[in-house]
């Protein structure tokens, strides 16, 4: 009959009514600044800067290799390289960066950079309650606020932080095998003289291209 | 009555209603939300009590624009028009016992000449916006304000033909007793009454221009209809001139059908009249409220169709019963009322199913789409 329809259609908005009131599970809101969704583990916001151990300078696995400084399309990332080297994980001392900025201002999130780093040392952070009334300083982040420890990438991203750390501590036993192996190499007596095929010639270096603006 | 009675009242009624405005807003909010299922406002004080503040303040400080090629005058005296009249409805409606501002004996009528005044607020500001979506929106509330005025001004033909007064006091005063010694005589509690307070509902709701008829300022249509260039204060005069309209003529719903201020059952008369007036005028704005959660826009043909070929017949043929209810007040046989109640009910249930099935047209037919298949 004409009107049923209605008739069911108010019972509904009714039942809601007095159900939102009854049961929690019917109101859907997440009420933003009290309560959080947990975010999901491949969210992405913006870069940080991984660390091991507990200082943050002698830990940075950052290299200074400036691939994601290259590799950054809206070029948000500034590094200038230190002239001291220090060891990495496996004890191979490398370059590390005097300087390493990012302008969150202008970065847009892609992940490109923790893609290409081979060094697994930028990771995308979850953070986003980044808003500030003041616009000069607190966009451009150095090094020392960008670095945060593995600890905190592990509970971002567990997965991808249990490959990396993984994959770590394989590259690290065999560097050790290899210099174990290279130690007793070297305390092993020599066998008799087979000598090294010595450098090859030195060719003379190809010039330049702009050698002679170097003058 | 003496001027000082009168400026008791004209305060009174400006401070009632205009904070049952403030409140209604907020309750319509809350309510709205929790029908959805969501929390509604809940941010501006304990349960976002405070949110009528907020929002009045907001309306007030927001830069009031006026458009370059506006009617500068009637663009300004539009809101005014629309609200100023809206205060004089409360004038006639009696909110308890002996608590009427005005005793008119054509109250009703009064009622409803002043009610019109919106139309003419609604086109002014339509026209004088110059924009096409305010021009359309007051050109649809023009046709469903004086579509749904005839229904509405017919179904309440019964209860004055019933009460033999235009006067509301007088109309109350007709559901004043008691049957069988407890039950209130209200209109609502007659076949005539239940369907007449039905169609008086529904283009009540079209009246006040509130959803399921709200093409006037349908969002996603038009805008904000004829509201589309109005901003901050006049924007919120706007609105205070529709939430009172809705009041009056809720107010006006309670007095003819519901008893006005009588409470529903002998054993309560006790509580103050004005009390029951306000819980009744309460509960129908929750099915006011109630209704826009539920029921989707019409279209405007659907809107005028609905009006013209199925209010306004049903309105007529309600006053039908209302005479067959009264001609035969005098049977005195056993099981007389009865036999009344199923003579009335028959005489507007068979044409409302007649019209429900004859008008309902069917499904359209299957659209198609030349260039999308």
């Amino acid at each position: 009959m004409l009107g049923s329809g209605i008739i069911r259609g108010f019972i509904e908005t009714a039942r809601n009514f007095a159900g939102s009131y009854c049961s929690r599970e019917r109101l859907t809101t997440i009420q933003y600044p009290e309560e959080r969704l947990a975010q999901p583990e491949s969210a992405r916001i913006m870069p940080f800067l991984v660390f091991d151990g507990a200082d943050p300078k002698a830990g940075l696995r950052c290299t200074a290799c400036t691939i994601c400084e290259q590799e950054c399309p809206p070029q948000c990332i500034y590094i200038i390289k230190d002239a001291v080297k220090k060891p990495d994980h496996i004890g191979k001392m490398q370059m590390q960066p005097k300087v390493f900025d990012i302008d969150i201002s202008v970065c847009m999130g892609c992940g490109i950079c923790a893609e290409v780093c081979p060094f697994d040392s930028i990771k995308m952070d979850q953070v986003f309650e980044l808003s500030s009334g003041e616009r000069f300083n607190t966009f451009l982040l150095h090094k020392e606020q960008l670095a945060k420890p593995n600890e905190y990438f592990r509970k971002l991203h567990p997965s991808d932080a249990a490959e990396t750390d993984a994959r770590r501590a394989e590259d690290k036993i065999k560097a050790e095998a290899k210099a174990r192996a290279a130690a007793a190499a070297a305390a092993a007596p020599k066998p008799p003289s087979s000598p090294k095929p010595g450098p090859p010639p030195k060719v003379p270096a190809p010039v330049p291209e702009h050698a002679e603006v170097a003058t | 009555m003496s001027p000082l009675v009168a400026v008791l009242y004209i305060v009174g009624i400006m401070a009632v209603f205009g904070s049952a405005f403030a409140l209604t807003t907020i309750a319509e909010r809350k309510t709205l939300g929790r029908m959805q299922n969501r929390f509604g406002p809940n941010r501006v004080g304990p349960f976002g009590i405070l949110q009528p503040m907020a929002d009045a303040v907001k309306m007030l400080t927001k830069e009031d624009i006026v458009p370059s090629s506006a009617d500068k005058l009637l663009h300004f005296i539009a809101p005014l028009v629309l609200t100023t009249p809206v205060w004089l409805n409360f004038a006639v409606l009696p909110f308890g016992d002996h608590v009427v501002a005005a005793r008119f004996d054509a109250g009703l009528l009064f009622f409803f000449a002043i009610s019109a005044a919106s139309e003419l607020a609604v086109f002014m500001a339509g026209w004088s916006s110059q924009n096409k979506y305010s021009l359309l929106g007051a050109m649809r509330a023009i046709a469903q304000m004086i579509s749904y005025e005839v229904p509405l001004v017919l179904s309440t033909v019964t209860v004055v033909m019933m009460a033999g007064s235009l006067s509301l006091t007088d109309i109350v005063d007709a559901q004043s007793s008691y049957a069988f010694g407890w039950l209130a005589r209200w209109n609502l509690f007659t076949p005539w009454g239940l369907a007449g307070f039905g169609l008086f509902l529904i283009a009540a709701t079209a009246e006040s221009n509130r959803s399921p008829f709200d093409l006037p300022e349908g969002e996603s249509e038009i805008i904000a209809g004829y509201l589309t260039e109005y901003s901050g204060f006049k924007y919120a005069l706007f609105f205070l001139g529709e939430y009172l309209g809705l009041f009056a003529v809720t107010g006006l719903g309670v007095t003819l059908f519901l008893g006005g201020w009588h409470a529903p059952v002998k054993a309560l008369a006790w509580a103050p009249s004005i009390f029951w007036f306000a819980a009744k005028f309460a509960a129908l704005i929750f099915v006011f409220i109630w209704a826009r959660a539920t029921l989707p826009r019409l279209r405007l043909d659907q809107l005028l169709a609905f009006a013209w070929r199925f209010l306004v017949p049903l309105t007529l043929i309600n006053i039908a019963a209302a005479a067959a209810w009264h001609y035969s007040a005098w049977w005195g046989f056993q099981g007389a009322m009865a036999t009344r109640w199923v003579l009335c009910a028959a005489i507007i249930g068979f044409p409302y199913v007649w019209l429900g099935r004859s008008l309902r047209g069917g499904s359209p037919a299957l659209r198609k789409y030349t260039y999308a298949e």
